[in-house]
């Protein structure tokens, strides 16, 4: 990894050297604005640790390349935006029923289809939690800076090897272009987690029974356990299932694993939000501008707040109930799109909080004014709940 | 009956002589490499895949290769349930992403023999872009296509290897597209070693497995199989001896014969298949240019 220090950073190289710092030797992807720098980078820096660089046919290929480094024992990650994104979702299906451990960074560009490639949005939240389908559980990181682009990346890699998923790692275009102060931490003082290997011999090992944690043990291919792995719904051994009992099961435990350890795995960040009548949740590059409409709406007297996720998947649930219990009136959700965590967000309040969107299409970030502006029309009833 | 357990098929007291045969001789001499909790099978009576994966786990034993150090990843469809009967480092993934997923796995840890051993519609179908770019690369693994020209799990589709006018339950009227020549896809692509046998060769496919097993590269093997349930019954082969014995008759070997000359064709009035072993030249791996362009930026670098 890079020697420990204050550089001067882009968010998509600060990504790259996280992914290093965790460890991460093996990288697949194709390139597309605006992520591309992160390919770049990977490919330069491979040869000094040895690591694989692959450049795939598409994205398709891409996240399945590394999820077959993955069982191949290398902590491998995978780089895109919004239509390649599009196309791992097939994979990132693959990876969450094979609880195959790795990293994919999406980089929000404008949507749909083709739309913006250099310009931010924040238009893929959902589908990272419901793009692929069937029901799954998942992690979903959402960096503000460069400096979170490497700290997260880590994160990310530590998450998805303790709890055997792909994670995302959900970046834009503003924060991934930004370039920004990042202090490299010694490598001493950087916490990486490696996937829990089975205790028991390859003859009584069941590769897909969890421990307590709901996590089961992972054994590599080529260790001799003669792992078999499917798609398809599958028992403890890893033999598929048609028997709706095992269905039950499986999809249960993936669920649950992320449900029930979601105490270990959520993060957010709180801004003034104790005495708060009105709460800002904010995420990404709109967290900055959202940061600052707080401070110059309490100058103004408004009683603002701010929430921002940091994990976005798991959602911080409890503690907006908890903030909408005790006298928070007002959610306003500020999001690069028409609107998607605001449904969250107004689920979770349970009905004791009124929630409203300050949406955009694309292309830039809210200006903080244009956040304060709409803080000012709530506390006056003058715009409408989301949904009228 | 929701499924179907090995065990129902058969009585106790033949589970009993088994169970004793077993531990006394092992069921079968390639015990070693099969998963016996998942047999039987599910692929259908006269089928070729029996012939061909009892062919590749032969080479396996004749190669000294061992289940530990031997990975196979298939896709999706008949031949894509051939890696949950092995007891090896087996995946079953995504319809069309074998591929792929065999460059991820054997770049990541070079020391496993992988096979990827999947169906003509998984390969070449969804999967087509995945083939040619691997043999480009000259990753170093084998390919072993099964073709049966059509989508067999799925009740008999037509498939990109299809002759024209056949019937298939998509191309009911008869079929109409141009099919693939799979060896001349596969040598076009950069394949490094490239035969067409049917499941009819066995010696011969025993052969040609061993060879592409220790030979480094991208290798590619197609072997087509009788399908009566799906594809020959409505192409006048209505079993799978009647499909072995028209194997039989009508193909030729031609060992070196150009790959771009040996697609399968309906119109030829002696309904020849070439088959034999076309390329078998030596390149180097996509590991081994990597390996010397990463040296020479080490040195560059300073690095060690």
């Amino acid at each position: 990894m890079m020697k420990p220090g204050t550089y001067f950073m882009e968010g998509n190289t600060a990504c790259a050297e996280g992914a290093i710092a965790a460890g991460c030797t093996f990288f697949a992807g194709y390139p597309i604005t605006p992520a591309s720098e992160i390919l770049e980078r990977m490919a330069k820096r491979f040869p000094e640790f040895h690591g694989s660089y692959l450049q795939m046919e598409d994205e398709l290929a891409s996240i399945t390349a590394i999820l077959g480094a993955s069982w191949a024992g290398r902590k491998a990650m995978t780089a895109t935006s919004g239509p390649g994104f599009s196309l791992m979702m097939e994979n990132y299906g693959l990876g969450l029923m094979t609880e195959t451990p790795c990293v994919i960074v999406n980089v929000m560009r404008g949507g749909p289809s083709t739309g913006l490639p250099t310009k931010v949005a924040q238009g893929d939240v959902n589908q990272t939690r419901w793009g692929t389908h069937g029901d799954v559980g998942v992690v979903v990181y959402v960096p503000s800076s460069p400096q979170e682009m490497f700290d997260l990346t880590i994160k990310a890699f530590n998450t998805s090897e303790k709890y055997r998923l792909p994670v995302v790692v959900l970046s834009d275009e503003m924060v991934s272009h930004m370039t920004e102060k990042v202090d490299i931490p010694k490598k001493e003082d950087i916490e990486i987690v490696e996937r829990k290997k089975p205790e028991e011999p390859p003859e009584r090992s069941l590769p897909f029974c969890p421990d307590e944690d709901l996590v089961p043990p992972m054994a590599n291919a080529g260790e001799g356990y003669s792992v078999h792995v499917t798609g398809l719904t599958h028992d403890e051994k890893g033999h598929p299932s048609i028997d709706e009992e095992t269905q039950n099961k499986l999809v249960t435990r993936l669920i649950d694993k992320i449900r029930k350890n979601a105490d270990d795995i959520l993060e957010y960040e709180e801004y003034m939000v104790q005495d708060a009548d009105i709460i800002v949740v904010a995420y990404g590059s709109v967290y900055r501008a959202a940061r600052e409409a707080v401070e110059i709406a309490r100058d103004k007297g408004i009683k603002a707040g701010l929430l921002r996720p940091i994990t976005i998947w798991p959602f911080p649930e409890d503690r907006i109930y908890d903030l909408a219990k005790n006298g928070t009136d007002n959610f306003l959700v500020a999001e690069i799109n028409f609107g998607q965590i605001v449904f969250e967000v107004e689920r979770c309040t349970g009905g004791a909080a009124n929630t409203y969107l300050a949406p955009r299409m694309g292309g830039n970030i809210h200006t903080p004014e244009e956040i304060v502006d709409r803080m000012e029309a709530i506390e006056e009833g003058k715009i409408p709940d989301f949904k009228e | 009956m929701s499924i179907r357990k090995s065990r129902d098929w058969f009585s106790p007291d033949y589970m009993e002589q088994r169970s004793k045969k077993e531990s006394a001789y092992g069921l079968h001499p390639l015990d070693c490499y099969l998963r016996k909790d998942r047999i039987p099978h599910i692929w259908c009576p006269g089928c070729g895949l029996g012939v061909i994966l009892n062919s590749y786990l032969r080479a396996l034993k004749n190669s000294d290769i061992s289940p530990k150090e031997t990975a196979v990843v298939s896709g999706i469809g008949c031949t894509g349930r051939t890696a949950g009967y092995l007891d090896v480092d087996s995946f079953h993934v995504t319809h069309g992403r074998a591929i792929p997923f065999a460059t991820g796995l054997k770049i990541g840890n070079r020391e496993l023999v992988t096979t990827v051993f999947s169906g003509d519609g998984d390969l070449f179908a969804i999967g087509g872009n995945h083939f040619i770019h691997a043999a480009r690369r000259n990753v170093d693994f084998n390919v072993i296509c099964v073709n049966n020209f059509n989508y067999g799990m799925t009740g008999g589709q037509a498939a990109p290897t299809t002759p024209k006018k056949a019937q298939t339950s998509t191309t009911p009227w008869g079929g109409f597209e141009q099919p693939f020549n799979l060896p001349g896809v596969a040598a076009g692509s950069g394949a490094v070693y490239v035969a067409r046998w049917t499941a009819y060769h066995v010696e011969k496919m025993i052969e040609s497995m061993e060879e592409a097993l220790n030979k480094k590269g991208f290798c590619f093997i197609e072997v087509l199989s009788p399908c009566p349930t799906g594809y020959g019954r409505k192409v006048g082969l209505k079993t799978g001896m009647e499909t072995m014995k028209y194997y039989k008759e009508n193909s030729k070997i031609k060992d070196g014969a150009d790959p771009t000359k040996v697609a399968l064709d309906p119109d030829d009035p002696e309904c020849e298949i070439i088959v034999g072993k076309f390329v078998d030249k030596e390149a180097p791996t996509y590991q081994d240019e990597r390996g010397e362009i990463f040296d020479q930026a080490r040195n560059e670098l300073g690095v060690k």
